[in-house]
């Protein structure tokens, strides 16, 4: 990977919003007790990139004297800290190190990632010991072939068997589970005829240097081994990649919160501790943990990744609360109401998992094949047998050549073509910023004929942009962006962000009223900024409404209009989408004006508001009902059901956690520019994956009958397994060229695409 | 038919050799960072070895 490797950008832009809050509490639940007192805790640094930002890092985290070791992994992208819980230390010291470093770290939910290691150590031993035993029994094979004399023969082969027979046991067992598996439920699968093969080329092969015979199949089985380990073991490093990265990108989900207990005291609960009736402190920042009721306070709450409402909504006493809404500007104490398995979040989890879409109906297509091609094979192997044995009456020799017709048509390049497919095109994907949870999704996108976009976060930026002042001069305007210097709220940041670089006026006795606006002095006048209520404008503060008001000594004298912009990407994006005749629809949350002015803009012609969850998981199965195979783009947690429940998905890096563990594609660089790219990448590999299959039945088509005539022999076996393979993959190589030749022309593009390979 | 025996087994002992090796090395983590190697090697003052883990 390169400086410039994808996802850093969309990572950091992140980690700029200030989305990670990270406390002592947070931090000790999500590191893992090593026993000996230490603690362990992995972080997430996106922006390491240089051998300098390791070293810093490490540098700067082993000044902390209860640091026992710091480790920065770049290829993770993430610390390893060691430390030893101390009186006089806060766990959290170890993130404000990093900041020191100059680096934005992210806590890593602690997860038992034991499993997933195992399952890839195992694989690359399997694939170490085949690959060693076929380049051995390979040179003994070569010198049989090269015409051994008969006692030098029996030595090889009997050489070959020792090896072969511990690596068979060893490194074929993936194969041997998956199979019995596959058969015991009535099932078929690749793993089924590649077993047979490679079992049965062993057992002949034993029996044959039992006997002194000619030809031993030694080879075959184990070179077959070594292939297939290849395509499985790039296929779990692409699927890993892609599950870690995604990881990263996990911002903070409230793992906890703190409860305000009956003496006015605090402490910190975690999440599946709360029940119903507790009280929880929320400062400005936080996301609402549970769904609850504000009993104290006033604020405004971010509800963009949970209804799709792009204007922050103002709560006060009483107001109900759901689960992953943030709450903007004013500390709040609320009631809860539902245990964290019943709140919103929850809910929608559960909706996902029950949502069935086309897809759970989709097979794929290796499989498909499989269902196929191991019937044919072993028939004609069963046909070859009984054929030679009732024709020629020789037993022996029926046997031998029936398990030649199982060993020269063993899929090994048909059990490569999809694999290698995959793990090609997500590299390709990869370098342009999108991330592929499974190959299968490669092929469901490829299938598509209707895309649906969620509005707020994925065709808007979810944040909402200055229009400019409707009431009021510039000198007004520069007043009343320096009085939102002082507000976290988004409209405020949005319209201090233009004037920044202005010179700063000096307020005095600044105050922040929470839910209301911002109330500032400057030289005698009370300037006050914020809803029309607060700064007497008699314009009617409707709910929703994108305006704020700026008033001198409680007369209105500006307005100023927002907007939540649209991605600058979008407009190319759907237009290409339309050019390529795939129709587009609208599912949003938001009300009907805004998303109304997004869909005219963008020529979207189908465009539906005010979902909720379920009608957007509604809409999205009576597409698949009638038929449609639909790419669901969304961010929002009320996203998350009609993402699973689409055939094949997509989700900005931005997203919600629960959304972007719903979708099957990421888009790490936070754009959507690249969607038309994935779709013809999907195309394309759909092509190639056929192709391979040509090429494997082509090949199938001229051995097959040579075996079953009785010509194949281990020699012609080797030749003709390993050509297919090597010719398959390389035509799956070709798929990195593709949409390469595009820096060429001259499209013009607001982002730099061209990132150079790994 | 001799030399054939001697090196026959020489030739399995070295292959059984790079064998371990590339297993003592898979175990003792020195692929969990290809990145992070390729880049510490650039670093004069990082001389001490990654921890066991």
């Amino acid at each position: 990977m390169t400086c410039c490797a994808p996802g850093i950008e969309a990572a950091n832009e992140l980690a700029e919003q200030g989305q990670s809050t990270i406390d002592n509490e947070s931090l000790i639940a999500a590191s893992i007790d090593l026993k000996d007192g230490k603690r362990q805790v992995e972080l997430a640094v996106p922006a390491i990139h240089c051998a300098a930002c390791m070293r810093s890092i490490e540098t700067e985290l082993s000044k902390l004297e209860m640091v026992e070791n710091a480790r920065v992994n770049l290829s993770t992208k993430r610390v390893k800290i060691i430390w030893q819980p101390a009186s006089d230390s806060q766990p959290v010291e170890l993130v404000s190190a990093i900041n020191k470093a100059g680096y934005r770290s992210m806590l890593l939910e602690a997860e038992d990632e034991t499993a997933q290691d195992k399952t890839f150590s195992q694989l690359v031993r399997a694939l170490a010991v085949s690959g060693f035993a076929a380049m051995n029994i390979m040179l003994f094979s070569i010198s049989i072939w090269s015409g051994a004399d008969a006692s030098t023969r029996d030595l090889f082969h009997w050489i070959s068997a020792l090896i072969a027979i511990p690596t068979v046991a060893f490194a074929g067992q993936t194969f041997f589970r998956s199979a019995f598996g596959a058969v015991r439920h009535g099932r078929m699968n690749m793993d089924v005829p590649i077993t047979l093969a490679v079992i049965l080329a062993l057992g002949l092969s034993v029996f044959e240097t039992l006997n002194s015979g000619e030809h031993a199949y030694f080879d075959a089985s184990v070179t077959l081994l070594f292939f297939l380990l290849i395509g499985r073991t790039l296929d779990h490093m692409m699927r890993e990649r892609a599950r870690s990265a995604v990881r990263n990108l996990a911002s903070l989900a409230p793992r906890g919160a703190l409860q305000r207990l009956r003496d006015g005291s605090h402490a910190f609960i975690k999440l599946n501790q709360i029940e119903p009736n507790m009280q929880l402190d929320i400062a400005a920042g936080e996301r609402i943990p549970v769904d609850g009721k504000i009993i104290l306070g006033e604020s405004e709450i971010d509800l963009s990744l949970v209804t799709g409402e792009s204007v922050p909504e103002a709560v006060q006493k009483d107001s109900v609360l759901l689960a992953g809404a943030t709450n903007i500007s004013g500390p709040i104490t609320m009631q809860v109401l539902k245990p964290a398995h019943e709140s919103f979040l929850a809910r929608m989890v559960s909706m996902m998992e029950a949502a069935e879409g086309s897809r759970a109906g989709y097979k794929r297509i290796a499989d498909r094949a499989a269902e196929i091609y191991a019937p044919v094979v072993h028939l004609l192997a069963l046909f070859t047998f009984l054929g030679w044995g009732f024709l020629s009456g020789d037993w022996h020799h029926a046997t031998v050549t029936s398990i030649a017709v199982l060993i020269i048509t063993c899929p090994c390049a048909l059990a490569l073509a999809v694999p290698i497919v995959h793990v090609v095109a997500a590299g390709r994907l990869f370098e342009e910023g999108m991330m592929m949870r499974d190959g299968a999704a490669l092929e469901r996108l490829a299938e598509l004929d209707q895309i649906a976009f969620d509005k707020t976060g994925t065709l808007t930026q979810g944040k909402p942009r200055l229009v400019g002042a409707i009431f009021g001069d510039e000198a007004l305007t520069i007043i009343g962006a320096n009085l939102a210097r002082f507000s976290q709220h988004p409209f405020s940041k949005a319209l201090a962000k233009p004037y920044s670089n202005e010179a700063t006026i000096k307020f005095s006795d600044i105050k922040e009223v929470a839910g209301q606006g911002v109330e500032a002095r400057l030289d005698g006048d009370v300037w006050r900024l914020g809803r029309a209520a607060f700064c007497a404008a008699d314009e009617k503060d409707a709910s929703g409404s994108s305006r704020v008001y700026l008033s001198k000594n409680e007369k209105h004298v500006a307005s100023f209009e927002f907007e939540d912009q649209m991605r600058s990407e979008v407009p190319t994006m759907v237009s290409r989408l339309h050019g390529a005749d795939l129709p587009t629809m609208l599912l949003s949350g938001d009300r009907q004006a805004p998303v109304e002015t997004v869909a005219k803009h963008l020529n979207i012609a189908d465009y539906r508001w005010g979902l909720t969850p379920e009608d957007k998981l509604q809409a999205l199965q009576e597409l698949s009902d009638r038929g449609k195979r639909v790419l669901m783009i969304g961010d929002g947690i009320n996203d998350a059901p009609a993402l699973r429940a689409a055939h094949v998905s997509m989700a900005p890096s931005s997203a919600a956690d629960v959304g972007r563990n719903a979708a099957d594609f990421v888009l790490t660089r936070d754009q959507l520019d690249q969607v038309p790219f994935a779709l013809s990448l999907a195309k394309r590999a759909a092509s190639a994956v056929k192709q391979n299959f040509g090429l494997a039945i082509a090949y199938n088509m001229v051995a097959i009958p040579l075996a079953i005539a009785g010509f194949a022999t281990p020699l012609t076996a080797a030749i003709a397994m390993s050509t297919s393979s090597i010719l398959v993959t390389l035509n799956a190589l070709r798929l990195r060229l593709h949409g390469k030749t595009r820096k060429f022309e001259v499209i013009p593009t607001p982002v730099a695409k061209a990132m150079p390979a790994e | 038919m001799t030399p054939l025996l001697i090196i026959i087994p020489v030739v399995l002992l070295v292959g059984v050799l790079a064998l371990f090796a590339f297993m003592w090395s898979l175990k003792a983590g020195q692929y969990e960072d290809m990145d992070g190697a390729a880049q510490r090697i650039l670093d004069d003052t990082n001389d001490k070895a990654p921890p066991k883990s």
